[in-house]
């Protein structure tokens, strides 16, 4: 992603001197995001779904649930998978074909946030030990590419888990029917967590970067966060590129974590659950 | 429609007449970073198509310097119907795919953009029906927004036959009825100025006293579906219904 895209010099530093006096093109501060929207239920053939948009940026995220054979390590619980697509519909430098490793990265990234967090009540997923148990995919598609597809998919993902239904078990037949019962999937509200990046972007530390901000970032760090009690857990972590954080890089980050989490959470939180 | 014919097909399990369109939604410019986008929607089937192009061709032996390349991708989002779809390219998609570029292909002025490609890209990300004409009805839209060149436009539908009676916009539901002749899918594309036949498929059973009669049906729901892209394309931005 990232990696690829490249911007004209004069563009870069038309950017960092933005950045320098604490600006930024949209006009917004370092480490404010943009306005944030959700549609729910964009495929009423899903347990759960969901359009997420940071600015432009917009990702799709369905929740399919199938009953599987548990792994031998959890007999008694259910799995999760995540896929995630970025295809040419997002952005002009997408191409067709399998996964990306950047799409690897952000579903695996999503993957282990929702994972630690222990958002999901995998135990609630079991329908017969070592027999029967739900699996629950969510895939994630890239609609719209303006930067930040890492958090709008990580708040899709989560949105779409936390209103998605169980489909209705046939015992008789030993099988999944086609339609949903009044059962939610087993979600731990007070596990929620939200995937947040911090980009550094020559000497700014900065939230919800756009397209040609983050073709510009030294390095983004993304981390689950989860809330404690007002304080930010974290439950997942994933730098990226190749330069280095200092001490003092790491400060400012986890200091602009600490005091922007409540406001963040306090949104994302609004967009997963409504409340 | 032709003469009365005993069928066990007698009331559409919707309640639309045979010859009705499921509802429609169509907008334009639906994808802020394409070139062109459109999302069409028939019931409830939901396509959106991206255009993004004309561009350079990758690979390069696949460019031609006398006329650009049409290049059309179509996939079901994985939730888009209740058995998951495995994410990527399936035989069925790629048929489809292709398919839909040979009608397409027919309106887009190729000689127009020597050595470049015009990519489409169809999503689906809610299916009851329908998908490919669904797609290409948004392609249309998303390629007179991203401004490439065509003589004319496409409208499509899914006509059938469920055992002996002959309908327009077939749903899943009707795509499943099994008795008598059990049901028979047609999807349709239609030029709206040439009226030709851009695309054309079967699955089932059809007479051609049939199969020219549910053409007829197919121009007539065509022509109404042709209104709805014009106006679509006249506001970009804004839903438009019928």
């Amino acid at each position: 992603m990232a990696e690829e895209v490249i911007i004209p010099n004069i563009q870069r530093k038309r950017i960092l001197e933005y950045l320098k006096e604490g600006k930024r093109f949209d006009g917004r501060a370092l480490d404010e995001f943009r306005e944030l929207g959700v549609e729910m239920n964009i495929s009423e053939n899903s347990e759960g779904s969901c359009s997420v948009k940071i600015g432009n940026t917009e990702v799709y995220a369905g929740v399919k649930m199938a009953i599987v054979t548990p792994y031998a390590d959890g007999p008694a619980e259910g799995t999760l998978s995540v896929g995630m697509e970025l295809g040419p519909m997002a952005d002009d430098d997408f191409q067709s074909g399998p996964p990306s490793i950047d799409s690897i990265e952000i579903a695996r990234v999503i993957d282990r946030g929702i994972r630690e967090s222990k958002l999901i009540d995998f135990e609630k997923l079991c329908i017969v030990s070592g027999e029967k148990v739900w699996q629950v995919s969510v895939d994630l598609y890239a609609v719209n590419n303006d930067g930040n597809l890492f958090d709008a998919a990580g708040l899709a993902a989560v949105t779409a888990l936390a209103n998605a239904k169980i489909p209705v078990y046939d015992e008789k037949e030993g099988r999944a029917k086609h339609e949903l019962s009044n059962v939610s999937v087993p979600i731990r509200k007070e596990n929620m967590c939200f995937n947040v990046t911090v980009h550094k972007i020559g000497d700014a530390f900065v939230l919800d970067p756009t397209k040609e901000e983050e073709a510009i970032s030294d390095f983004r760090l993304s981390m689950a966060l989860g809330d404690n009690d007002g304080e930010p857990m974290i439950s997942a972590m994933q730098k990226g590129n190749s330069g280095g954080i200092t001490e003092d890089d790491m400060e400012k980050i986890l200091k602009l974590v600490e005091d922007k989490f409540s406001e963040m959470f306090k949104k994302f939180s609004k967009i997963a659950t409504g409340k | 429609m032709a003469k009365k014919i005993e069928s066990a097909y007698k009331k559409r399990v919707d309640g639309r007449a045979f010859d009705e369109l499921r509802p429609i939604k169509a907008k334009v410019g639906v994808i802020p970073s394409a070139d062109g986008s459109a999302m069409y929607q028939s019931g409830k089937t939901r396509a959106i198509a991206v255009v993004r192009g004309p561009r350079t061709l990758h690979p390069k032996h696949m460019e031609n310097p006398q006329r650009g390349v049409l290049r059309v991708t179509y996939q079901m989002m994985a939730f888009s119907v209740w058995d998951r779809i495995k994410p990527g390219t399936s035989r069925r998609s790629q048929e489809i795919g292709k398919v839909s570029e040979w009608a397409l292909g027919e309106i887009v002025d190729l000689d127009a953009f020597p050595n470049s490609v015009v990519d489409v890209i169809i999503q689906i990300p809610q299916a009851d029906a329908g998908t490919r004409v669904a797609g290409i009805n948004a392609a249309v839209m998303a390629l007179a927004q991203a401004g490439v060149p065509m003589k004319e436009m496409i409208s499509a539908i899914a006509v059938g036959k469920m055992d002996k009676t002959l309908v327009v916009d077939v749903n899943k539901e009707e795509e499943d009825f099994e008795e008598g002749e059990g049901p028979t899918d047609v999807p349709i594309a239609i030029t709206s100025k040439s009226n030709e036949i851009a695309l054309l498929q079967l699955d089932g059973k059809m007479s051609i006293p049939e199969l020219k009669e549910l053409i007829k049906m197919a121009k007539v729901a065509c022509k109404k579906i042709n209104d709805i892209q014009t106006k679509a394309l006249k506001e970009p931005g804004k839903e438009i219904t019928g």
